[in-house]
């Protein structure tokens, strides 16, 4: 099962099992739900996007994947979501396990303020305890080298964070996320603070780093999903309404909210 | 009068306004360190700081049982009074609508309003009055009562203002929540935590009406805080109700010394966040 490099090759669903799908999956905030009944799947080593207008639940959807909408307030779901076959809502799954499996950067850049950017990168490595010294430094060059920011730090590797720019943050925040080796990384519109100069390093990241892993963006920016994706999926009012390879959804898609949205006729 | 000479006149003298009240609200201030020091500052000498307190009517000794004492007792006072403020705070952070914090968020602002005198006949009533003799101990327990609320107050503010994100941050890489509350959020908001914290050490450094059934006052040098002691804003009191001259300066004196030990304080933990934060962990 070779990955596709190809970026818009379509691709065919039955070929690879799913690295990550959820089965009937609704969330809610208390008795309001954000997420109907979706069920989808995410082939390995692909950049999957998630598009649709505001408050589609795109957001919310990609936060039951590491379980990080249960601690939103009120927040609990129904259905399942699998991680290589395994349900991550499981009782005997912990959620801080498997937020080291499927990894998050979130919309604004949030470098931890109290530590260097070398700590910043160690921090998800350090929280399960075993690694220090030389691994360690080993593991953080790794991931600063991924998230294409080496060169501009390595100089300054016990400065703040604080002093790097928006774009730079973003990419030690991609750093940290992906240091510990996820199998899955989650992008909640990670380039909506950023300048267009910021956006482009980030989407040129994006096609590298899907040879490492599996990867789901939440974007509002429709070109970017066409840039940037394998496959694409509409939301539309807490509903999937489509999915299927991003070329197909762009230039055929089959429903008619689905073209009413990318070209532009709503939201 | 064209509208844009008046505009820029309408501005000038509103930002005249703001000064005169800038210059209001410091002026004060002035005038008290200045005064501190010109009646101050005749008297300090070595031997005020290192000697004890002459006999009455005699010339010369010093304050320093009274150093020691404030030094203990509000040393004494943090040692409870921060950690239960800074405990309290991040409690009623960390479970904001709870019930147990709502109580305590509306006691806590119930008792930065109290006077600091009712503080002080609390100590007395459960202290002095069960042990039957005055002590440091009571003195101290006042002023951390006194701390408690002051210091769980700005903690709790302070805690708000870290940005949400960091916290979802942490818990997104695998950081269970007490490690998020401690390694992240407490961590980020300590410059402010500790900030307040030394504003209410401050504060309570330089209270009088607390000790005065609480500590009493002594002539001697004692660091043992279950016995009556000594402190700076009591000889002050002492001092400036007196009928002698020569006390009448050292109070002025005992004040200056208050005040610069307040000052240093918070210049120390400033100058101490600061460079914590630059570095960092």
């Amino acid at each position: 099962m070779a990955p596709l490099m190809t970026g818009e090759a379509p691709i065919a669903p039955v070929a690879v099992r799913p690295r990550m799908e959820t089965d009937k999956l609704s969330a809610m905030y208390g008795r309001f739900t954000a997420v109907k009944n979706v069920s989808v799947g995410f082939a390995p080593n692909q950049v999957h996007a998630l598009i649709g207008p505001s408050g589609c639940g795109k957001s919310t959807f990609l936060r039951t994947l590491n379980r990080m909408h249960e601690m939103s307030e009120g927040g609990w779901i129904t259905g399942r979501v699998l991680l290589d076959g395994e349900d991550v809502y499981a009782s005997r799954v912990s959620a801080m396990q498997l937020r080291k499996r499927v990894g998050m950067v979130f919309q604004r850049p949030t470098p931890f303020p109290t530590m260097t950017i070398f700590g910043n990168v160690a921090a998800g490595m350090k929280v399960s305890g075993r690694m220090k010294g030389a691994a360690l430094h080993d593991k953080v060059q790794h991931a600063l080298e991924q998230a294409g920011l080496w060169s501009e730090v390595k100089d300054r590797l016990h400065q703040s964070a604080m002093a790097l720019s928006g774009g730079q943050q973003q990419r030690l925040c991609i750093a940290r996320t992906i240091a510990p080796a996820p199998e899955v990384v989650l992008l909640d519109e990670p380039t909506s603070a950023l300048d267009p100069q910021g956006t482009q390093r980030i989407e040129e990241l994006l096609y590298q780093l899907k040879r490492d892993f599996t990867i789901v963006i939440v974007t509002h920016n429709m070109q970017q999903a066409a840039r940037v994706s394998d496959t694409t999926s509409f939301f539309y009012m807490g509903t999937l309404v489509e999915t299927g390879a991003t070329r197909q959804i762009f230039t055929a898609p089959r429903e008619e909210k689905t073209e009413a949205y990318i070209t532009g006729r709503f939201g | 009068m064209n509208r844009r000479v008046f505009r820029r006149v309408k501005s000038n003298a509103m930002t005249g306004v703001l000064m005169a009240c800038v210059l209001a609200a410091v002026l004060p201030l002035l005038w008290i360190l200045g005064t501190l020091v010109l009646k101050g500052a005749g008297s300090l000498s070595l031997d005020f700081f290192t000697k004890m307190p002459a006999p009455a009517g005699e010339t010369g000794g010093g304050v320093a049982n009274a150093i020691v004492g404030t030094l203990l007792m509000v040393g004494a006072a943090c040692l409870i009074g921060i950690p239960v403020g800074i405990g309290a705070g991040v409690f009623a952070s960390e479970y904001p609508r709870n019930r147990l914090s709502i109580v305590s968020r509306f006691v806590a602002d119930v008792l930065n309003g109290t006077p600091s005198i009712v503080i002080g006949v609390f100590a007395w009533t459960w202290i002095v009055a069960k042990q039957k003799h005055f002590s440091g101990f009571a003195g101290s327990a006042a002023l951390a009562i006194l701390m408690v609320p002051m210091v769980m107050r700005t903690t709790e503010e302070i805690i708000k203002l870290v940005p949400h994100s960091l916290r979802e941050a942490a818990l997104a890489l695998g950081y269970q929540r007490w490690r998020t509350t401690l390694q992240i959020v407490l961590l980020t908001a300590l410059p402010g935590i500790l900030t307040g914290a030394l504003l209410a050490v401050a504060r309570v450094a330089g209270e009088t009406a607390p000790l005065l059934f609480t500590a009493l006052g002594s002539q001697y040098m004692g660091t043992n805080l279950n016995q009556p002691m000594a402190s700076l804003p009591l000889t002050v009191y002492t001092y400036a109700t007196g009928p002698y001259e020569q006390w009448h300066r050292y109070a002025w004196a005992a004040a200056l010394v208050l005040i610069l030990l307040v000052f240093v304080l918070s210049l120390g933990a400033r100058l101490a966040t600061r460079r914590m934060a630059r570095l960092g962990g």
